[in-house]
């Protein structure tokens, strides 16, 4: 087992002002709409959006033990912090295994995740790296797939999870890239499901995924209140 | 009560974090980006690999926009700068000059109005806007296809989104139009006195040596040729002064973030436009290099943003 602890999180750029802050905001969002595949954007528009937001997701994590844990020592999700090999190597049916199916099955690795460059304090930009980490996790948990349903889905689910304003308005206008059928189901299956799940269910970065490898799926999903989609 | 400093600092001036560990707080109040810093740090290692006898600290400096570098490093550090936005130079430009850059372009092109067969050197051509309005003007204005163009420019990347761009024009593979790699300071592969009309746009403030830039540039030009320089300059209306710094500071370097992915570049680039003297004194350099001037010597455009500078080699 073997984990990277990060000391200082925050990039070491010049800082931008609040008012390059607000229209990095504007075109960011309006970037990562039409060009969906600039994840860099939607990572910015997340940053320069979610001041309050981030603050309650650490506050949220400094009320629980574990969270706490893992703000002091903040572990970093990465390929050469996490054991792949070793991960494929467990029992089907534990959360190592179903992590590592899902990284091979939908063809994506740990290291996708973009830095954080606008937040900062090293604490909340640690809570934003560790959201963005963790991201991989909640498909594994919540079994959605990597394609664009599956990923609203996610964002919704996050949505009840964190409040960020970047969740709410990849939730809001995501939908409007889809056909009317897929909204349809989206919005009929998808998003109820999202939202009471979501909702009631453990804050999903007070869990240390690190130390959960050889866990049993299912059981996990039970202490943490997550039930899948049918 | 909120006075107007106060107001200016919170919206348009970076927040000073005063618990955090953050190096803004370490005394370095203008912290240039982590990627160059550590570009700068790797070249310095570079550097003194390939000369062991040079004592970077001894070496002159000079600034590489507002920061201050050994003189043998911005070159390095200018070509990495435009390796990162070779291929978004064209959009970028657009937005961030609202396509005014393009009457810029224009205006120099037909302030040169070249006749018929006219030798064009473009250094620094780059993406080659100004060697295109050449070569369209004169097939436009006169009919003449025998106007030739060598389009030169130090970082290959550059050159080559600029063969990309004529390859798409009826130029491409015609003796009009000719590319080459050289360095503005040394123009080894070029002849003296061999050109009509010289021409650098908005590449001459990269350079490290401006003086040696002048001097080649006299050098190669014919007899009665002219020398044209289109260049970033000082707003003198205070009012346009104060708009254009607030434009250049704060939203130049997010678009370059948004549309390139790279704020640091176009930090990189406000920033030199500051460093680079004033239209009077760029003027009285090109008289230096022996150019003869006419009146002022430069032109200001869009209120001084911008300036056409002038010389003829008598």
């Amino acid at each position: 087992k073997r984990t990277h602890y990060a000391s200082s999180i925050s990039s070491t750029n010049a800082q931008i002002s609040n008012f390059q802050k607000s229209i990095l905001a504007v075109s960011s969002a309006f970037t990562a709409f039409f060009d969906p595949g600039r994840g860099d954007m939607i990572a910015t528009l997340g940053e320069t959006t979610g001041s309050i937001f981030v603050n309650r997701m650490r506050d949220n994590m400094l009320r629980d033990k574990t969270g706490r844990r893992i703000l002091r020592e903040r572990p970093r999700i990465h390929s050469n912090t996490i054991d792949i090999p070793y991960l494929r190597s467990l029992q089907l049916g534990t959360f190592g295994k179903e992590y590592a199916n899902f990284l091979d099955g939908q063809k994506v690795t740990p290291d996708t995740r973009v830095k954080v460059q606008y937040i900062y304090d090293d604490e909340l930009a640690y809570v934003m790296q560790r959201y963005r980490e963790c991201h991989d996790f909640f498909h594994a948990l919540t079994k959605l797939p990597v394609n664009v349903e599956g990923e609203l889905a996610l964002k919704w689910f996050e949505l009840a999870q964190t409040g960020l304003p970047m969740t709410l308005l990849s939730s809001f206008f995501g939908p409007l890239m889809l056909s009317s059928k897929e909204q349809e189901r989206l919005f009929k299956k998808y998003v109820p499901w999202a939202l009471q799940c979501g909702s009631q269910c453990k804050f999903l970065l007070n869990v240390y995924y690190e130390e959960c490898w050889n866990k049993n799926i299912e059981e996990m999903r039970k202490e943490l209140g997550i039930y899948l989609v049918d | 009560m909120f006075s107007r400093i106060q107001f200016k600092r919170a919206i348009f001036f970076r927040p000073i974090i005063a618990n955090s560990n953050h190096i803004y707080n370490k005394g370095l109040r203008r912290p240039f980006s982590t990627s160059l810093k550590l570009q700068l740090a790797n070249t310095t290692v570079n550097f003194s690999e390939q000369q062991p006898q040079h004592d970077t600290s001894q070496e002159p400096k000079t600034h590489f926009g507002f920061k201050s570098v050994p003189e043998g490093m911005k070159e390095t550090l200018v070509g990495q700068v435009f390796e990162n936005v070779a291929t978004n130079y064209d959009v970028m430009n657009d937005a961030m000059s609202l396509g005014v850059h393009r009457l810029w372009k224009d205006h120099s092109v037909r302030t040169m109005a070249p006749g018929p067969g006219t030798k064009l050197l473009d250094v620094a051509g780059g993406t080659g806007d100004i060697a295109m309005g050449f070569l369209n003007y004169c097939k436009e204005i006169h009919g003449d296809t025998s106007a030739q163009v060598t389009l030169l420019d130090i970082n290959p990347k550059m050159l080559e989104v600029g063969r990309q761009r004529f390859a798409k024009t009826p130029y491409h593979n015609t003796s009009q139009v000719t590319f080459e790699i050289g360095n503005a300071e040394n123009l080894l592969s070029i002849p003296s006195n061999s050109y009509d009309v010289y021409t650098i746009a908005f590449g001459i403030r990269n350079c490290t040596h401006i003086d040696r830039v002048l001097r080649e540039a006299f050098r190669v030009l014919k007899p009665g040729g002219r020398f044209m320089c289109l260049e970033f300059g000082k707003v003198r209306n205070p009012l346009i002064s104060s708009i254009y710094n607030l434009y250049s500071f704060q939203v130049i370097p997010i678009i370059g973030q948004v549309i390139a992915a790279d704020r640091d570049s176009y930090q990189y680039l406000v920033e030199s436009i500051r460093q680079f003297p004033s239209q009077e004194q760029f003027a009285e350099m090109i008289k230096k290099a022996g150019f003869t001037i006419v009146g002022e010597g430069w032109e200001d455009l869009t209120f001084g943003i911008a300036a056409l500078h002038s010389g003829f080699k008598l």
